[in-house]
């Protein structure tokens, strides 16, 4: 068969193009109409699950020192690994709707301080056991633990009791939080058999899949558990992670087909891609964002005037299309976009003013001496050109800003979080709540602006305990307005997630949440041998 | 006591001591970078609390003295400890990826070496003729190419485009010999590329040394033929300096090809030591490096050994 008669059928079978459109195209190639028919009929079965089958990653962001504990994920391939064997109490789905998983209900009271899970019934662990509120529970205290060094520990912070009662769990929170099944979403918090306290990386947990091999920073080999409750995930009796850091091995490895899919396609060489036979590249919009960051509380940095030239001296559209090779849209200097619920699509969009910010930063009465931006490539990919971009528009703009490059190694101890103006990420959280709670409160741990507005903290801490939308939405509208005309956040840009998949996976689609599928792409592909 | 295990014993406890200094100087050097294992492992996600948690967990507030005495201590009654990384028994895991690395390096030298030497010996032969210039020019070539280029050009053509190897060396404990060296055909070649030149140079050099003296006038003189000269008469004599070079080799082999490992995917010892220096992974840092250190000590002495033992005037002394 053709390649362009291929490539029809394939979007057909997707829903990409009508029938009708199909059939026409398909003439064009000198396929009769009943024979089109035929082949889309063929086709659209095709992307049936088909069950069995090896299905391999090849991905980076594993290590060595890469541990099955869920409390200590913090990299792509433990993030994957986990959600293979391990399951959460919810899910979100790709529309940002809960999902629920392991928990079969979830309900709250009124004003959202005690929220009940219920747990499903006849759910079993790789060791045979039943999943139980007991589990649940001991999951839960084991991340909030003091000496806890969970991931999650920020976010499990404000329970202040949990309670199991017959098949529920109830937890009653300190304060109100209507997003909380949206923080139990968290990939941490994965539910282990007595809350994992005796042996947290021992890989037993509810998930489709059951850990064969673990070679930390190697590959990681699963296979299907035969007693996983949902039939709709796991179509593969085997999945295989393995590790491939290297950029450009991770390609030639999917085009050589010794791997289905790839994770973190390097932007520069997505038009080389493009034209590869057998293999498509898969986008998504995400909530990952590419920042620069400055202290509001150390000089020159605590004048919003200096702050407010650097914001208008910076060229987001053109960031886009050189650092991410186009695959990413615009930020608008708060951590929100499109991809979250609640988002005010209406706050005007700042632009690349080389006059206004002059304008600005002759106010801030800035003494001329160079404003010194602290950057590593380990802060976000192409970090280094994108402060060079940015010195540019910034120095024709009158701002003597000067680059300063760093260490990959040891970055996010010694940089982040300590100088005064760097590069840094933030890979987004499910809701706005979160994101900002994480980040831009006063009192976070992680307030890498160190931004204090006491009138932010009021308005966020009110509004995640809001139940009424419109109301809610006003509010953080009314907080990403702050953020963006008095923060220290510069955000130029959000990512797309970028993936490739070979032609013969099925059931891939897109879902902003997370890379892979948001993790679970080998849960959820099968493959058209 | 025979004078060459007296050498030998010598050398040996020279190299152990040298171990204790090496041992020494990776703690300390470690311990001085910047950060310590409880904010490279948590990176951005680190709170304070979840940092001293951490800290506290993996006896990180001991005084560091103490703890490389403690470590020592392990280390002489083979004990390698854990990763603090992620708990795992280094001594499981390093001895996989040992074993690995072995298995690259050794394949990688049993073809290598043979090859370079007599390549040495063919462009000694025809000195200054085209076999010789051909030798050089390929060889000087290859060598020329970074590492890491080279990898990816044979990955192009023999796994991308012609199918005939996969472009990732994935090896595991299941897998059979032969499917062992399939996998890892592709950093084979490359190593082999990148050593050639250097011993190849070297055991030309040497024995067009030797071809200057007059016993090898006396050889050609008799109507020997110019190979048995060289094979017989002057290969001998320049042993010494090519055992030398081969062993830097293959010392390179074992302890810098993380290049290679990084761009095949293969799970050697390098790219496990560069994950735990990032991690500040000390006791799998400690033990990586000592056994470098242990490899590179080890095939030195080989090599003063196999030089003196090829030397009559070395073996034995006035």
């Amino acid at each position: 068969m053709s390649v362009e008669l291929n490539h029809l059928l394939k979007s057909a079978a997707k829903g990409l193009i009508s029938r009708r459109e199909f059939i026409g195209r398909a003439s064009a190639l000198g396929v009769s109409a009943a024979m089109a028919g035929t082949l889309l009929t063929t086709a659209a079965k095709a992307e049936e699950p088909k069950k069995g089958g090896l299905l391999r990653a090849g991905m980076s962001g594993g290590e060595s020192t890469n541990s099955l504990d869920p409390a200590l994920a913090a990299s792509e391939v433990p993030f994957m690994v986990n959600l293979l064997w391990g399951d959460t109490l919810v899910d979100v789905n790709e529309k940002g709707e809960i999902v629920h998983r392991l928990a079969e209900e979830v309900s709250s009271n009124a004003d959202a301080t005690e929220w009940k899970f219920k747990i499903r019934a006849g759910v079993k662990f790789h060791n045979g056991a039943d999943v139980t509120p007991d589990d649940v529970i001991a999951t839960l205290k084991r991340h909030t633990d003091e000496k806890s060094q969970s991931g999650a520990l920020g976010i499990v912070k404000g329970i202040a009791e949990m309670t199991a009662e017959g098949d529920t769990v109830t937890l009653k929170l300190a304060a109100g939080n209507a997003d909380l099944p949206f923080l139990m979403a968290d990939y941490h918090l994965i539910i282990q058999p007595g809350g994992g306290v005796d042996a947290p990386d021992a890989g037993i947990g509810a998930g489709p899949y059951k850990v064969v091999v673990n070679e930390p920073g190697v590959r990681h080999t699963f296979e299907k558990f035969a007693d996983h409750w949902d039939k709709d995930l796991g179509h593969a009796d085997q999945v295989e992670i393995i590790v491939i850091n290297d950029n450009t091995a991770r390609t030639a490895a999917l085009q050589a087909g010794q791997v289905h899919m790839i994770n973190k396609i390097d932007p520069k060489i997505i038009d080389l891609l493009k034209g590869a036979p057998g293999m498509s590249i898969e986008s998504v919009a995400g909530r990952g964002h590419y920042v620069f960051i400055m202290h509001c509380d150390k000089a020159p940095f605590d004048n919003n005037d200096l702050r407010m030239s650097l914001k208008l001296a910076i060229n987001r559209k053109e960031m886009v299309e050189k650092i991410l090779g186009g695959l990413g849209s615009v930020g608008n200097d708060f951590p929100i976009n499109a991809a979250y619920p609640l988002f005010d699509d209406t706050i005007p969009q700042r632009e690349y003013d080389p006059v206004k910010a002059a304008e600005y930063y002759k106010k801030s009465g800035h003494d001329g001496s160079p404003i010194v931006l602290q950057v590593a490539n380990g802060a976000f990919p192409g970090a280094i050109e994108a402060a060079q971009l940015f010195q540019q528009s910034a120095n024709a703009a009158g701002i003597p800003l000067e680059i300063k490059r760093e260490p990959d190694d040891g970055y996010w101890s010694n940089v982040w979080n300590v100088a005064p103006f760097c590069a840094s990420y933030w890979g987004g959280r499910p809701v706005q709540d979160q994101m900002y709670s994480t980040a831009y409160l006063s009192t976070a741990d992680w307030n890498d602006t160190k931004f204090k507005d006491p009138h932010f903290d009021e308005v966020l801490i009110a509004a995640r305990a809001e139940l009424d939308q419109t109301k809610r939405k006003a509010m953080y509208s009314e907080l990403a307005n702050i953020l963006r005309d008095t923060g220290g956040l510069i955000c130029p840009m959000f990512n797309d997630f970028v993936a490739a998949k070979r032609d013969e996976v099925g059931g891939w689609f897109a879902d902003p949440n997370g890379e892979m599928m948001n993790g679970r792409a080998l849960a959820k592909c099968w493959l058209n041998a | 006591m025979h004078p060459v295990v007296k050498l030998v014993t010598q050398r040996i406890a020279l190299g152990l001591l040298l171990l204790l200094a090496v041992s020494a100087l990776i703690f300390f050097g470690v311990a001085a970078l910047p950060g310590d294992t409880a904010q490279a492992m948590l990176g951005q996600s680190a709170t304070p609390e979840a940092l001293a948690n951490l800290r506290e967990k993996l006896g990180l507030n001991e005084p560091i003295v103490w703890r490389y005495l403690h470590w020592l201590g392990g280390f002489l009654t083979g004990d390698l400890g854990v990763s603090l990384a992620n708990g795992q028994d280094i001594a499981k895991s390093v001895g996989q990826r040992l074993g690995n690395t072995l298995f690259l390096a050794s394949c990688s030298a049993v073809i290598a070496v043979p090859l370079a030497i007599t390549l040495g010996l063919i462009a000694a032969r025809y000195n200054g003729r085209w076999p010789d210039k051909l030798i050089s020019g390929v060889t000087l070539a290859t060598i020329s190419l970074p590492e890491f280029v080279a990898g990816y050009i044979v990955m192009y053509f023999l796994a991308v485009r012609w199918h005939i190897f996969l472009p990732t060396s994935l090896v595991f404990s299941s897998m059979g010999f032969l499917e062992r060296l399939q996998a890892i055909a592709l950093p084979v070649i490359v190593l082999v590329m990148v050593v050639l030149a250097h011993m190849m140079r070297m055991t030309r050099a040497a024995i067009l040394n030797v071809m200057e003296s007059a016993y090898i006038e006396t050889a050609e003189l008799k109507g020997l033929s110019p190979i048995k000269v060289i094979w017989r008469h002057a290969f001998p004599n320049a042993i010494a300096p090519v055992v030398n070079v081969v062993m830097l080799n293959l010392a390179y082999l074992v302890v810098g090809v993380v290049v290679v490992e990084v761009v095949f995917a293969y799970s050697g010892m390098g790219q496990f030591l560069v994950d735990s220096v990032t991690k500040r992974d000390m006791p799998v840092v400690l033990a990586c490096g000592m056994i470098f250190a242990a490899i590179y000590i080890g095939l030195n002495i080989v090599a003063d050994v196999v030089s003196i033992l090829t030397n009559p005037r070395l073996r034995h002394p006035k």
